[in-house]
């Protein structure tokens, strides 16, 4: 039987997707990232859809129940208590979760944005052998063998032979009838990333602003790891120097003190340099900082951006998150050193309204 | 050939649906024992379904074959999510239909399997009997696939995007029937132009009864039957208001009067009669449940039950039974109805000398014996003849509610809570009538089609309880409507306190308070519906 359900259920995922695409803006900017199931899904809560009818208002309405309590005992929170009209149903609120997946939820995103698809480097370079398991051949280990295909040999032979007898239908292939599964050798591009995330832990980033930078990074992420086959993340964080730690460590560790943005992009060089040959991989560094460096490091940031950093990854980004202590000089800096350089994205996150055009930034480049 | 190797798989499907000897077995024992007290009901087909198939057939609303839309995928979903969550879990799904179709979950134990048998007899028994089930059409399983293969054959020709989007603002409106209506014979030609003619035409004789020629004068006297004539003209002047009496079936109306294409008003109809088909459902929930526990618990407790058995049925019994919170269990409130209306009968407890005993002490002694029997004949009496609204009005007691500590609660404006409000019987009882009255659900009538000489669509929410519509759904449903009826639609209700009329002409909504004066309280009697 034709599941005639499923139909309705696509159906609905279909209109729940058109919903989640419109809502994504809200998401973004709300941070409403609900937990990951797994590593390969979110799920994102999204209203029950209802058709609309006339309907009471709840307020006001009463009912009846059952149960201990004087006149004046209170028995529920508005607005919603379940009467008897209800009873039975399904539990009460009307929020659902939907799962969606991160390559579906990159999808939507790239094209709420109009992101540009990333062109790897160096495809045409680098390529991976791959065993695809596509034929059928004639000889094969046992365990290999298609069943299937080797039954309906030896019923064709049979049947052509005039063996075969439908009153005693037994079919006994022998060696010619035999198939096996194989598998050719595919090359395939291959195209792997590192993304390097680099923030400024000093004093001045307060918690808040943490915030918005964990949001910012996770549809970053999600982007780029939906456009390469392989990613790697690295998480560098530094005061006057650098230290590379885990993701959770990169969010929560706050520092006081000083700010040597050299110490950091330092770091993220030698990085590159011991484990991402800057020909098989396609480099991606991204910078989360208030703006506050401290003055005499600045000449040191720029060189070492110009001669090591930038010719050797696909971008870099300079992300500033508003605050209100710093001056944010950095960012003009920037500005006015590398007035266009196509390697080198620089945006500013103010709060959480202005997440989606700095992803926007980060990534409209399509490098 | 090819038709035969069709039939062998469909009847190889079928047959993995098929109950398993045991279970067939039992089915038999279990009928014997239903009919043995008098149950009367239809053949019952039990199919055995995984959790999968079983949350796919429930979400269809127990039809395996319907017309394709999302809100079934929806529910799907849903309760196939809720059961791998192991948030929640069907048990049984009966389908008033002849034969009376029900699903078993295979991976039931067999005391459940039992217990779900006997319920689903119950159900059974009153589907065919109750008289607000009179009128559905029992071959409903074909029908429903009818009208799926009618949707499916429009959205061939049609687009599936243009009949869903339609069927949405078809379910918008499917709660705006009259209940009442099957058992009412309408006046078929009061919308039909050719019936003025014919009053036209009579107009002579109306009022004139037969006579011979020389008692005429007497039988017709001629001064009364110059007024009848007065009072005809007066009748036909009088402007005519369309429709002539408010109609409450505005579903009808609109397949009457709407501008709709064909293939629309095919699925209007399609959901229309989907809607009266589920309706007795609602108006029965509470003795529905409350009979078919009661028999469940009969059959088991005294004949089906093993004594290994014992403690998982209890749990489940009860499971079933129980208030969660402070929300009223349509089965616990209605088997414990039934068993009380049978105690009562059985000693006496009904009739005037009953009615005005005021003495708590005489009327808990209560014990003036009767003919044996008599609860049980009551019961079946009750069942035939009483909907939930009835069955409250006619039998719950203060007594009743006692027990079983009852209460009305309300909502508390200036704590935002629900609160208690009273534990009085007349309170709890009108409460609880309210919470029923047209499913609970707002009763709305079509007051005018032709608004303001304007094809215009007024609508009027009965307000007599006091109560409001909710706002955005009250804008969203109207714009459904302003595609049914392709002109500005008007409904009256309250909003804060006052009337209000909320319009929607196409672009944009306007709310018109109507009135200077705040609307009548909620008034104190209760009027019968349902």
């Amino acid at each position: 039987m034709a599941r005639h359900i499923e139909r309705d259920l696509q159906r609905f995922h279909h209109i729940v997707r058109g919903k989640v695409q419109h809502n994504l803006r809200k998401y973004i900017s709300e941070g409403e990232m609900i937990g990951r199931t797994g590593g390969e899904y979110v799920s994102i809560p999204i209203p029950r859809i209802e058709i609309p009818e006339f309907r009471y208002g709840s307020r006001n309405s009463g009912g009846v129940g059952s149960g201990p309590g004087n006149e004046g005992h209170e028995i529920a929170q508005g607005p919603n208590p379940n009467g008897v009209g209800q009873a039975g149903d399904a539990p009460g609120d009307h929020i659902m979760e939907v799962e969606v997946s991160l390559t579906e939820l990159a999808e939507l995103l790239g094209e709420e944005l109009h992101l540009p698809r990333i062109q790897p480097k160096g495809d045409s370079k680098i390529k991976d052998l791959k065993d695809k398991y596509n034929q059928i051949s004639q000889i094969g280990p046992e365990s290999l063998r298609h069943f299937k295909r080797t039954y309906k040999h030896a019923l064709k032979r049979q049947l052509s032979s005039g063996v075969y007898n439908p009153e005693n239908p037994v079919i006994v292939p022998i060696r010619e009838d035999l198939q096996y599964r194989s598998w050719t050798s595919v090359p395939k591009p291959r195209s792997a990333a590192v993304l390097i995330y680099l923030m400024d832990v000093s004093g001045s980033m307060t918690d808040g602003q943490k915030a918005l930078v964990r949001s910012q990074a996770f549809w970053i992420d999600s982007w780029i790891k939906s456009q390469y086959e392989g990613m790697e993340r690295r998480f560098i964080i530094h005061d006057t120097r650098a230290f590379e730690v885990d993701e959770d460590a990169f969010y929560r560790i706050r520092e006081s003190g000083g700010t040597h943005f050299s110490s950091a992009y330092q770091m993220a060089i030698d990085t590159i340099e011991k484990h991402y040959p800057v020909s098989e991989w396609n480099i991606y560094v991204i910078q989360f900082s208030d703006g506050d460096n401290w003055g005499n490091d600045n000449q040191a940031c720029v060189d070492l951006l110009r001669k090591n950093l930038l010719p050797i990854v696909n971008q870099f980004a300079y992300v500033q998150v508003h605050s209100s202590y710093g001056a944010g000089e950095y960012m003009k800096i920037m500005k006015s050193e590398f007035s266009d350089h196509e390697a080198l994205v620089i945006s500013e996150v103010r709060d959480r309204d202005s997440i989606m055009a700095s992803i926007r930034d980060v990534l409209g480049k399509g490098r | 050939m090819c038709l035969a190797k069709v039939d062998e798989s469909e009847n190889m499907s079928w047959d993995k649906h098929r109950l398993t000897p045991e279970l067939r077995n039992l089915q038999r024992e279990i009928e014997v024992y239903a009919k043995s007290y008098g149950l009367d009901f239809y053949p019952t087909v039990f199919e055995v379904l995984n959790y999968d198939e079983l949350s796919e057939i429930a979400a269809l609303g127990g039809f395996p074959v319907r017309y394709p839309h999302w809100r079934f995928g929806m529910e799907y979903d849903q309760l196939s999510k809720g059961y791998r969550y192991g948030l929640q879990k069907i048990y049984e799904m009966v389908i008033n239909n002849d034969p009376c179709y029900a699903y078993l979950l295979r991976c039931n134990a067999l005391v459940d399997q039992k217990l779900v048998m006997a319920h689903v007899l119950g159900h059974n028994d009153f589907f065919k009997n109750n008289q607000y089930f009179a009128h559905t059409n029992r071959k409903m399983m074909d029908e429903m696939a009818n009208h799926g293969s009618r949707v499916r054959a429009i959205m061939d020709r049609e687009g599936e995007d243009a009949v869903e989007s339609f069927l949405d603002c078809c379910m918008s409106v499917e709660n705006l029937i009259d209940i009442h209506s099957p058992y009412r014979k309408r006046q078929e030609s009061v919308y039909k132009s050719g019936s003025h003619e014919n009053s036209k035409r009579d107009e002579s004789h109306q009022g004139r009864f037969r006579s011979k020629s020389y008692m005429d004068g007497f039988i017709n006297p001629p001064d009364v039957m110059k007024a009848e004539a007065e009072r005809v003209r007066q009748e036909l002047s009088r402007p005519k208001r369309f429709p002539e009496y408010a109609e409450r079936d505005v579903l009808l109306f609109l397949l009457e009067h709407a501008p709709l294409k064909s293939w629309q008003h095919t699925i209007l109809e399609i959901i229309r009669d989907e809607a009266y088909y589920f309706a007795p459902q609602g108006q029965t929930k509470i003795m529905n449940e409350g009979w078919a526990s009661y028999w469940h618990s009969t059959i088991m407790t005294r004949h089906c039950l093993d004594a290994s058995e014992l403690i998982d049925y209890a749990e489940h019994h009860a499971g079933t039974l129980a208030m969660t919170g402070d929300r009223l269990n349509p089965y616990k409130i209605g088997i414990e109805l039934f068993r009380d209306i049978e105690y009562r009968w059985d000693h006496g407890q009904f009739g005037e000398p009953w009615e005005s005993c005021n003495d708590f002490k005489e009327r808990a002694d209560w014990d003036h014996g009767s003919e044996p029997g008599l609860g049980m004949k009551k019961i079946f009496e009750v069942r035939r003849i009483h909907n939930d609204i009835s069955f409250i009005d006619e039998f719950l007691t203060p007594e009743f509610c006692r027990r079983h500590r009852l209460f009305a609660f309300g909502f508390n404006q200036d704590s935002e809570t629900y609160a208690i409000e009273s534990r009085e019987f007349p309170k709890i009882k009108e409460m609880l009538l309210r919470s029923l009255t047209n499913f609970g659900q707002p009763v709305v009538r079509v007051q005018d089609g032709n608004y303001g000489n304007r094809g215009e669509l007024y609508l009027e929410h009965d307000t007599s309880s006091g109560i409001g519509l909710r706002l955005d759904f009250a804008r969203l449903t109207l714009e459904n409507l302003y595609r049914l009826w392709s002109r500005p639609v008007h409904i009256e209700t309250i909003d804060e306190e006052r009337s209000a009329l909320l319009s929607y002409d196409g672009q944009e909504h306007r709310v018109t308070p109507i009135g200077p004066q705040p609307p009548p309280k909620a008034k104190k009697e209760f009027r019968r519906e349902g």
